[in-house]
């Protein structure tokens, strides 16, 4: 029976059946949040534990071992991520990996109802969804045993976090025993639940396709309520909100449009992960980010982490082509670029060293990520604030003000001998030489 | 010849060293206070010191007596039950003070200077009347008491004028007198000010005079002036060519004016001024930045740490990579935690320091 179907076609009730995945990275106009650091590089390439960020769920998505081919849905140019589908075609062999361009913004859902004939190719039963600026474990396996003992049309990864932040995320209400999904609402303004979306789903393409063209229809007929960001909700009320824009272009998002349906009809679970989670929105998210892969390498005994030793409090990554004094002190939580220059008697902890810079003797570097070709002289002090392992914020306030918590220099930036640098936002190529603290400085 | 040195209370303005020791005790340059003034009197011929003080004074009872030996000289206390200001101790201490007529010294225990003893002496006796005051020369007169001559006289001082708001002068008192006893006769056994009542009625009577002072003066009754007056005094030092002075030519030395006892230790890839005072038995790491800061007895510098405008108190112990600046002084055996930043602490006796001082603050 099988010889007389294309080959690129499963047979149904086959006992393996065919999954896919999406991963979602959005464009290059969202990536004003990510400032200083994205007008470099776009956010899902910036490397966190020593990889671009998108390459955290590709390694997520090469475990599922049913998963042949992999899209990557946006609407930066063509051009952007060539170079590293090239490399990650080569380090997962298996996998073939695409790049689909939406020529405009359509928002998470429109973006995969736009690709869905190349989607459905091969008649895939289901398919996972990443948003690549979430950071976590990527339970994917178990996200898909949920999904079959459930007989589930969709599943989503949930999360707790503490009451007073659920309101800045997706807030989901289900049944704790059965798992189903009885209620969601996007970034509500009272308290519904503490269990947040994760960003991560998986869908059967019978369900989902569906579901968001009754979405379309249902936007063309009536625009969207929309949900007014609340006044704790700190990153987006610092940042200009998006919801101008996708008015403009009719956006459907599977966040706002989507899910709440699916959860009032569709046989709909959350796997809810006690593992860690944490958006990478703002620049300074990509510290904890960092810190918190490194953490998972270091629990896997990665061999790509620096050996500990007295200067090397794990988990740390050292680029093979970087230099590193043997005096300096890394760690915990730091991540050393390719090329880069670390002095004798240097500290640095909580940090991201990226490419080519260059950080001199006996300095001292906490909770920042020192951009490319950056250069920080001797006996200076580059600064962050320490956050709460559980906020989920990545600003602080200080005296009154509210300050980034983690110290950016962009690229090329220089620091002058024995400056102190505290909490500050630096763009890129501008000099720093006297004392500056809870600043951005243009 | 005699001399009064005015102490009064423990120097609460010096806190957190102060919890510690007395004034006169602390060490500035390696020194106390007190035994520069011992110092400087005995070289001009003093043989009886009166310290005025207005605490019981057993706490300096020993380091006194090795000063009586080592400078052979007469060390008094004269000690007030109650506050008598700046004149009433000289009438407490009458008995030392007029036992001959030959005229005393007086002076002010927080004011550092080269103490010019001998010439003044010489001045004073030149002249020959009731008093003499030396006065220094400041750039902004209106923040002190200004001394005015009489016309045509360079040295007979016709009046002082508190915090001028017009210009009449740039010379003001700098703490430092001599006497003759005769002036005891004047005051009278009350709190009472030498400079508010004492001054003004010799000044009346044409008997008081002011000689100028040639280098450095400060006083360094608070722990930026601490600072400051270190800073001028190793200047000093320098200007001079002594030989307290760590060479230039020893490679961690930066911008000269640094003063280390021979028993401190210092780590490598140093880079150490300027105007450093490092006391015995400290020691200093690898890879540490000091500049324009005072490290006393037994205290601790780890490695890579960077110090500046900082009084490091005794025994106290700097952690890796902190940075302490802008006027922090920890008192005695004080913590600071690794990677610890202190900007302006006051840090007391026996605390430790887990997390940032980000802004000038009292650590209780």
């Amino acid at each position: 029976m099988a010889s007389l179907q294309p080959p690129s076609l499963r047979p149904k009730g086959s006992n393996s059946p065919s999954t896919k995945a999406v991963i979602l990275v959005g464009g290059p106009s969202r990536g004003t949040r990510f400032r200083p650091l994205s007008m470099e590089l776009p956010k899902p390439l910036f490397p966190v534990a020593g990889h671009p960020i998108i390459e955290h769920c590709l390694v997520a998505v090469a475990k599922v071992t049913e998963i042949k081919e992999v899209f990557i849905v946006g609407y930066y140019d063509e051009t952007v991520f060539r170079e590293f589908i090239n490399y990650a075609s080569n380090a997962f062999p298996q996998l073939s990996i695409k790049y689909l361009r939406e020529y405009q913004a359509l928002g998470t859902a429109g973006g995969l109802y736009h690709f869905r004939d190349v989607i459905l190719k091969g008649r895939p039963e289901r398919f996972f969804v990443l948003n690549a600026d979430v950071c976590c474990s990527f339970p994917l396996l178990e996200m898909l045993k949920l999904f079959e003992d459930k007989e589930a049309e969709a599943v989503m990864l949930g999360t707790r976090v503490a009451n007073e932040a659920a309101s800045n995320f997706g807030c989901i209400v289900s049944d704790a025993h059965t798992k189903r999904v009885l209620h969601y609402v996007e970034k509500p303004e009272s308290h519904i639940s503490n269990l947040i979306n994760c960003g991560v789903y998986l869908f059967s393409t019978e369900c989902i396709f569906p579901a968001i063209r009754s979405a379309i229809k249902r936007r063309t007929e009536r625009p969207r309520l929309l949900s007014y960001p609340s006044s704790e909700n700190l990153e987006s009320s610092f940042y200009q909100g998006e919801d101008d824009e996708d008015k403009e272009n009719q956006v459907i998002r599977l966040e706002q449009d989507v899910l709440s349906d699916i959860a009032d009809s569709k046989e709909f679970f959350v796997l809810e992960t006690k593992d860690f989670w944490r958006q990478i929105k703002t620049a300074g998210s990509a510290v904890p980010a960092n810190a918190l892969y490194l953490m998972k390498a270091f629990q896997a005994s990665s061999e790509e982490l620096a050996t500990p030793s007295a200067n090397i409090i794990p988990p740390v990554f050292i680029h093979p082509s970087a230099h590193v004094d043997p005096t300096a002190k890394l760690g915990p939580n730091v991540s050393i670029g390719p090329r880069a220059h670390i002095g004798a008697g240097v500290r640095i902890k909580e940090s991201i060293v990226l490419e080519d810079a260059e950080i001199k003797h006996d300095a001292c570097v906490l909770y920042t990520i020192v951009g490319w070709h950056s250069k920080i002289g001797c006996w200076a002090r580059v600064e962050g604030t320490p956050t709460p392992i559980t906020s989920h914020t990545t600003s602080i306030i200080k005296n009154g003000v509210k300050v980034q918590s983690i110290t950016i220099l962009g690229k090329e930036c220089g620091v002058g001998d024995e400056v102190r640098v505290q909490n500050c936002v630096c763009l890129p190529y501008k000099e720093l030489k006297r004392d500056v603290a809870n600043e951005v400085i243009m | 010849m005699k001399a009064l040195i005015l102490v009064g209370g423990f120097g609460t303005r010096l806190r957190p060293l102060t919890l510690t020791l007395p004034k006169p005790l602390v060490e500035f340059a390696n020194k106390p206070m007190i035994q520069h003034q011992v110092e400087a009197l005995a070289a001009a011929g003093v043989t009886n010191i009166v310290l005025a003080v207005n605490y019981r004074p057993e706490i300096m009872t020993k380091a006194l007596k090795e000063y009586e030996e080592m400078y052979n000289v007469k060390i008094d206390f004269s000690v007030e039950t109650e506050p008598l200001g700046t004149a009433g101790p000289l009438k407490l201490a009458e008995s030392i003070l007029g036992k001959d007529d030959t005229p005393f010294f007086v002076l002010n225990s927080d004011v550092i200077c080269d103490y010019p003893f001998k010439q003044l002496a010489d001045f004073h006796k030149a002249h020959g009347e009731e008093g003499t005051i030396v006065v220094t020369k400041v750039e902004e007169p209106s923040k002190y008491g200004v001394v005015v001559h009489k016309p045509n006289h360079a040295s007979r001082i016709d009046r002082f004028v508190e915090k001028p708001v017009e210009f009449v002068g740039n010379r003001i008192n700098a703490g430092i007198y001599i006497l003759n006893t005769s002036v005891l006769k004047r005051i009278e056994l009350r709190p009472t000010s030498i400079e508010q009542e004492t001054f003004p009625a010799i000044c009346k009577d044409g008997q008081l005079h002011s000689f100028d002072l040639e280098g450095f003066w400060m006083d360094v009754g608070q722990p930026k002036d601490f600072l400051s007056g270190t800073c001028l005094y190793l200047s000093s030092l320098s200007k001079r060519g002594s030989k307290q002075l760590t060479p230039v030519s020893e490679s961690f030395v930066h911008g000269g004016n640094v003063l280390i006892d021979p028993t401190a230790k210092i780590g490598k890839n140093c880079r150490i001024g300027p105007n450093v005072t490092i006391g015995p038995g400290v020691v200093v790491g690898n890879g540490v930045r000091l500049q324009r800061c005072v490290l006393l007895e037994n205290s601790r510098v780890k490695d890579h740490a960077w110090i500046k405008s900082t009084i490091v108190g005794w025994n106290s112990s700097v952690g890796k990579w902190a940075r302490l600046e802008n006027v922090t002084v920890l008192g005695d055996d004080v913590s600071i935690g690794d990677e610890i930043y202190v900007n302006g602490g006051s840090v007391l006796p026996h605390k430790s320091i887990k997390a940032n001082v980000d802004s000038p603050a009292i650590i209780m």
